[in-house]
Order: C-alpha cells, then sequence, then structure tokens
C-alpha cells in the first residue's frame, strides 16, 4: 500500500514539474495517435460517407467487412505490420520498423475501422433525411457527399474522437511495431507497461494520470458534442 | 420559358412495388400553364404520382414525354414535399443551397437570399438554424428554397396542411405570384376551398387511378360519385 501512495505524491510532483521524460513522452503520444487519427479520417470520412450514399452489389458484405476489421485484435494487427515492415518483408527497405511511422501505420489500420463505421451510421441517418431533397434537387453525387460531410460534420468529430480514444489507449500493436524504445518510440502506454514491470511506480502513475486525463477530456467533448446534437443547435 | 418544357404528356403511367401497383396505369396530358390540382383522398396516390412525374419515384411502366429532353426538364423543375425537409443550417444558407449548386456566388447570392427571406418575413431569422422554425415558417422557406432558382415547373404536396388561415394565404399569395411569373405547377391539396380558389385544372385520383379530371369549373359539376362526395368532405372508402 506504502508503494502506491508514495507512488502517487511523486507521480504527482512529475507532473507539477512538467517532468522532461513525461513530457517527451506524453507529445510523442500525442504526435503518433493525432498523425494516425488525421490519416484515418481522410480516409474513413468520405469513405463512410459514400459508404453511407451509394448502393452496389457488395454493399452489405464491406459493412460487414468494415465491422469485421472493427473488432481486428491490436496485437494481431502489430504482428502483421511487424512482418510486412521487418527486413526480411515486403516493405523492408524502407526500414520504418521500430520507428514511430511503424506506430502510425499500426494505428491507421486499427482505427480507421472504428472511424469509418461510426460515420457509416451517423451519414445513413442524414442521407435518409437529405435523400430526396437532394436527388430532387439534382445534386451530383460529390455534392451530396459534401453536403453530408458539412451537415454531419458534429458527428463526425464524434466519430474521429472515438478514433482518438482507441489510438491513445491502445499497447500491444505499438509496443510490438514500435519497441519501445526510449527517446524513439516510448509512448505513455508502452511506458506504462514498462515502469511497472520494473516497479517504477512515480512514473508509471505519472503517465497514467495524463492518460486519464486524456481519456476525461474526449468523453466530456464526446458527450457535450452528442448534447448540442441533439439539442438541434448547430 | 415554360413553352418548351411543357405540355407533357403522360403515357400509361404505373408504378408498382412489391407486387402491388399503387398507381396506374394513368394516361394524361398536362398543359401548357395554370394550377394543375392532383385531389383525392388519403392512400390515393397523389405523393407517389407527383414523384413520378418529377422522377424521384421509380416508374414501372409507362412513359412521361416531354416536350424536351429528360434530362433538360429534370434541371427545370424543384419539389415541395409533404413533410418538407430542412437543411442542418441556417435559413440563410437554406436559401443559398440550390443557387450554390447553379454557382451563384458573392453579393448576388447574399442578396437573392436577402430578399426571399424578406418576402417570407423571415428577415429577422436569416441566421436561424432552419430546422428550429414552427411548421409555418419551415413551409414557407421550402417554398422560397423551390422558387429561388426559378423553376419552369413546381411540385408541391400538400404545402398548406396543417397551417392555419393566414399562413395558407401566404402560400397562396407566392404561388399566385409564381404563376404571374409563367411558373406550371402541379399541387395536391385536401382543402376543397383551396381547390377552388386555385385550381385552373384539376385531376382526381382514387385507388391510384384517375377518375376524374377536366377543368375548374367542371367542379362544380362532378360526375362521378366519389369526385361529388369528396367535395362534401364524406369519407370515402
Ligand atoms: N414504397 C412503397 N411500398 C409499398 N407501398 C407504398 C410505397 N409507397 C407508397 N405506398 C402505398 O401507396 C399508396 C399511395 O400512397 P401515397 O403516399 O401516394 O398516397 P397519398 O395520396 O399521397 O396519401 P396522403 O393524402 O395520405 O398523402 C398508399 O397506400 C401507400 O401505403
Ligand atoms: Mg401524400
Amino acid at each position: 500500500m506504502a508503494d502506491i501512495w508514495d507512488g502517487m505524491r511523486a507521480a504527482f510532483w512529475l507532473i507539477v514539474q512538467l517532468d522532461a521524460d513525461l513530457m517527451e513522452i506524453t507529445l510523442r503520444s500525442l504526435h503518433v495517435s493525432l498523425t494516425a487519427l488525421l490519416i484515418a479520417c481522410l480516409i474513413a470520412l468520405p469513405a463512410g460517407t459514400w459508404l453511407a450514399v451509394r448502393r452496389f452489389r457488395f454493399r452489405r458484405a464491406a459493412i460487414a467487412t468494415l465491422n469485421a476489421f472493427m473488432g481486428l485484435p491490436p496485437v494481431v494487427v502489430g504482428l502483421i505490420v511487424y512482418l510486412l515492415l521487418s527486413r526480411d518483408g515486403p516493405f523492408g527497405v524502407f526500414g520504418l520498423l521500430f520507428t514511430p511511422t511503424a506506430m502510425i501505420i499500426a494505428q491507421v489500420i486499427i482505427i480507421t475501422p472504428l472511424v469509418m463505421s461510426i460515420t457509416h451510421q451517423a451519414m445513413r441517418e442524414l442521407w435518409s433525411e437529405y435523400h430526396d431533397l437532394l436527388i430532387s434537387l439534382n445534386t451530383s453525387r460529390s455534392q451530396r457527399v459534401r453536403t453530408l460531410l458539412w451537415d454531419g460534420r458534429r458527428a463526425l468529430l464524434t466519430a474521429a474522437l472515438a478514433g482518438f480514444g482507441r489510438a491513445i489507449g491502445e499497447v500491444g500493436a505499438i509496443m510490438i511495431v514500435g519497441g519501445n524504445i526510449d527517446h524513439v518510440t516510448r509512448v505513455l502506454t508502452t511506458a506504462i507497461a514498462l515502469e511497472t514491470s520494473k516497479g517504477d511506480f512515480a512514473l508509471a502513475l505519472g503517465l497514467g494520470f495524463v492518460l486519464i486525463g486524456l481519456s476525461l477530456v474526449i468523453s466530456f467533448l464526446t458527450h457535450s458534442l452528442s448534447q448540442t446534437e441533439r439539442s438541434g443547435r448547430w | 420559358m415554360v413553352g418548351d418544357l411543357m405540355p407533357l404528356d403522360i403515357v400509361g403511367l404505373e408504378v408498382r412495388r412489391r407486387g402491388k401497383r399503387l398507381l396506374g396505369p394513368i394516361t394524361h396530358r398536362f398543359g401548357l400553364d395554370g394550377l394543375t390540382m392532383v385531389i383525392g383522398p388519403n392512400g390515393a396516390g397523389k405523393t407517389t404520382f407527383l414523384k413520378a412525374l418529377h422522377g424521384i419515384e421509380r416508374i414501372s411502366a409507362g412513359d412521361l414525354r416531354w416536350a424536351t429532353s429528360p434530362e433538360d426538364a429534370k434541371g427545370r423543375q424543384a419539389y415541395v414535399f409533404q413533410t418538407p425537409t430542412m437543411l442542418r443550417r441556417s435559413v440563410r444558407e437554406n436559401l443559398a443551397y440550390p443557387l450554390r449548386l447553379n454557382g451563384v456566388r458573392g453579393g448576388d447570392l447574399a442578396k437573392t437570399c436577402e430578399a426571399w427571406a424578406e418576402r417570407i418575413n423571415l428577415s429577422d431569422a436569416l441566421e436561424r438554424p432552419a430546422p428550429r422554425l414552427s411548421g409555418g415558417e419551415r413551409q414557407k422557406l421550402a417554398i422560397a428554397r423551390a422558387l429561388i432558382s426559378g423553376p419552369d415547373l413546381l411540385f408541391l404536396d400538400e404545402p398548406c396542411a396543417n397551417l392555419d388561415g393566414s399562413a395558407t394565404a401566404d402560400i397562396e399569395r407566392m404561388l399566385a405570384d409564381a404563376l404571374d411569373q409563367g411558373t406550371r405547377i402541379i399541387m395536391t391539396s385536401h382543402d376543397v376551398g383551396q381547390v377552388r380558389r386555385l385550381a385552373h385544372d384539376f385531376l382526381f385520383l382514387h385507388g391510384g387511378q384517375i377518375r376524374e379530371a377536366g377543368s375548374s369549373g367542371q367542379l362544380n359539376d362532378p360526375q362521378s360519385i366519389e369526385l361529388k362526395s369528396f367535395l362534401k368532405g364524406d369519407i370515402l372508402r
């Protein structure tokens, strides 16, 4: 018990004093996850909307596949990305393994299906509302997609937040492809895992507090977004 | 203008869904100008009919013959839905939307939107979210949004359902103005008084079929029992 209390006190001071290691790791976490989120959104938001608007033969199959991908275990994604990027793998020549780029790639694969699925759901609802009007106004397909993206932007922000929450808390995949190398690929989650196993609870807890803080901010934002959405204030 | 769009001949028009025939076969000529009322009891197929004419309800059989190409015709119509769809945007942006699609930008866009907002008494509400408007305001906004890009043919599906006398009068004035500008109007209504006030000719649907059609004068001398009781306000089965 004493260990934990000492750890908490020490963690508190690390945060208050903006400890260099803590800051570095936090910033790297944000960098990796936000970059992954940006790329995932660039793919998932238009693709999810397109999936809601477009009717094609394999639409159901595509949606089922999407949902299956959403449940991919991160560790397995990590393993596959590892094999692809390792020296003997097809993308070995780029030397990306154990770099932040590798971690970003893994996270993009993990969160894109999630963001896309939430986008698809929200856009399908909006599309059923707008369908007749937009068809009647003779809109082109790209005009429809742009209208839905713009008018559904709050729902899309919610989707992005969900993606970010998943990315920032993920540990399995980035541990494998990043290697948790100090000053290179160490991020919040991998550092917590390491420090805990070393028994350095102060840093582990400090990092943990930062992570919890970030998660709280995300869920708070998500909540207030869905509130404004529901009360119809645009 | 309307001259090279209308008349519209429909020949053997049918709409079937899941093996059930909802509409038709209907053969009819919509004349060059004026306002045609499509009337009939609930479920008669009025909405289905208007949507089929506008090209947003899949036609199972038959033909629409415009005086111009179908593509050209499609770009020159507007439609006001039975429950109008408000874009989740401000009143101003709702008015601006069809204009933007046509490439109108800048000062012209703002001026046109403001002029139309004034006509529907929503000048003070320009920046308010459209989905928050009252039913009557929404209906007027939907009509203004349909008229703003100057269509040659306007469809309205019960534009005055659930509205009070003054809102109805506002809307009828807008329609009269549009008619004066030469817009061809095809609409539905349940309000027998409105039918008599506005219609140049009418078309009485029952069970997906035309039971009776003619000029508005013929409303004073209905031929079928169904139309007779409809005009008296009796319940039709
Ligand atoms: N997609 C569809 N599938 C099956 N039946 C349909 C479909 N669309 C409409 N119907 C049926 O077709 C009939 C005509 O519907 P429609 O909406 O055209 O009637 P309406 O004359 O506009 O009625 P109201 O006055 O109530 O608006 C109704 O019985 C309706 O239930
Ligand atoms: Mg109807």
